[in-house]
């Protein structure tokens, strides 16, 4: 008997393979883009699918000059106000050149269930926007505390660079399944979060 | 009427599957360095996208071995006219973490000699690389919005490498680079070389992540 072989055209409308239901390991699931937002909640795609989600920062504008901040929510979004502790340090450097700083901030830790600095001070110039991204670890999982890990870079309205390092852990053993991201004044002018899902 | 079930055999010719989502990283090119001048970047050249097609773009950088006869610098720049002029000005910022393997007095620190303020020159990735037979430096580099024509373009690294001090002895160092090509002109192209001599071998990867 011979063996009957597919093409590409004979499976071009299959959307599995058996087991195998799409291709490659990070999934895109979802763009949030701000407009004169007081703040972008994502509050769907977050759940057991994937044990690791990727936010992306793209051009993260401010209204005015802010810390960018994040918070998480174990209710769907209703309350933002999760129990975190984490560390934050940040590397900086001027345009002038005349500047340079690495330090840990302990302004910019937290124990506590308010937002949390993911970058200090992006700045509201036209051609100014903050960029970066967020690991957050199995937050469904409900025997866990739910750890992330996130840099940012933006500069200042005074034209100072600055990275930003934090870490920390979301101190719940419910599932988190809303995270919220804002300016700790003023709106996020403009700027786009996507969300990925790690297999 | 009996169902027909196909093997592995049967699809094994299968190449595309248009109905079957696929992942949002998506390798665009694969350079292998042998005895280059240095490995560029450029959209519309040698099948690369460096334009608006993604958001982010990914780069890995693994295992570049100088062919220069000492320890030399690994860096990059950035073009905004498809590689006709690596000159973007930048202002970045370094830190980094080092340990000797003959000296265990660890340091880490902003490192002033590494950074630039509103410079056009080459962005140094890693400093005095070692350039023995199992020497060399790996990492990796997002860059985010590179096509806009509003926003500056954002950068960030992170190093790996076997560095050499002046008595040629091999210090563990791990550099931490960040910043941006200070131009609302949009990015096309980007290049990596060491400071003097060839990259003798190297993998250099491009990634686009998509927002779709």
């Amino acid at each position: 008997m011979s063996i009957v072989k597919l093409n590409n055209n004979g499976v071009k409308n299959a959307t599995t393979f058996g087991s195998i239901t799409g291709l490659g390991n990070l999934k895109f699931i979802s763009r949030s883009t701000a407009s004169s937002s007081s703040n972008l909640s994502i509050t769907s795609g977050i759940d057991s699918t994937y044990k690791e989600y990727i936010f992306f920062f793209n051009n993260i504008h401010a209204s005015t000059q802010a810390h960018f901040q994040v918070n998480f929510s174990a209710d769907g979004g209703s309350n933002y106000n999760v129990t975190k502790t984490t560390t934050f340090f940040f590397a900086s450097h001027n345009e002038a050149g005349d500047s340079t700083s690495l330090s840990y901030q302990d302004s910019h830790d937290i124990t506590g269930t308010g937002a949390h600095s993911l970058g200090l001070s992006f700045s509201s110039d036209s051609d100014a926007g903050g960029a970066g991204y967020m690991h957050l670890f199995d937050p469904s999982n409900t025997t866990f505390v739910k750890h992330f890990i996130a840099v940012t870079g933006g500069f200042t309205d005074s034209d100072y660079y600055n990275t930003n390092y934090t870490a920390g852990y979301a101190n719940t053993t419910s599932a988190v399944n809303a995270v919220q991201f804002s300016m700790a004044s003023g709106n996020i002018d403009s700027g786009t979060i996507d969300l990925y899902g790690v297999n | 009427m009996a169902l027909v079930k196909y093997n592995n055999n049967s699809i094994s010719s299968i190449t595309a599957t248009a109905g079957m989502p696929a992942g949002a990283m998506t390798l665009i090119k694969t350079v292998t360095a042998s005895s280059s001048a240095n490995i560029s970047f450029v959209n519309g050249t040698s099948s690369v996208v460096l334009d608006s097609t993604y958001p982010i773009y990914l780069l890995e950088y693994i295992n570049c071995h100088p062919g220069h006869s000492g320890r030399v610098d690994f860096q990059f720049n950035l073009s905004a006219d498809t590689g006709s002029n690596y000159n973007v000005t930048k202002t970045t910022s370094v830190f980094h973490a080092y340990i000797g393997e003959g000296d265990p007095s660890a340091v880490f620190t902003y490192y002033a000699g590494q950074d630039l303020a509103q410079g056009t020159g080459y962005q140094v990735l890693g400093e005095v690389v070692g350039n023995g037979a199992d020497e060399g430096i790996t990492g990796y580099m997002y860059i985010f919005n590179p096509s806009s024509t509003t926003y500056v373009k954002h950068f960030m690294c992170h190093n790996q490498y076997i560095a050499l001090d002046g008595g040629g002895n091999a210090y563990n160092k791990s550099d931490y680079i960040a910043g941006y090509g200070n131009t609302t002109s949009a990015v096309d192209g980007i290049n990596f070389q060491f400071a003097s001599g060839d990259i003798d071998a190297g993998t250099f990867k491009l990634y686009g992540i998509k927002d779709s």
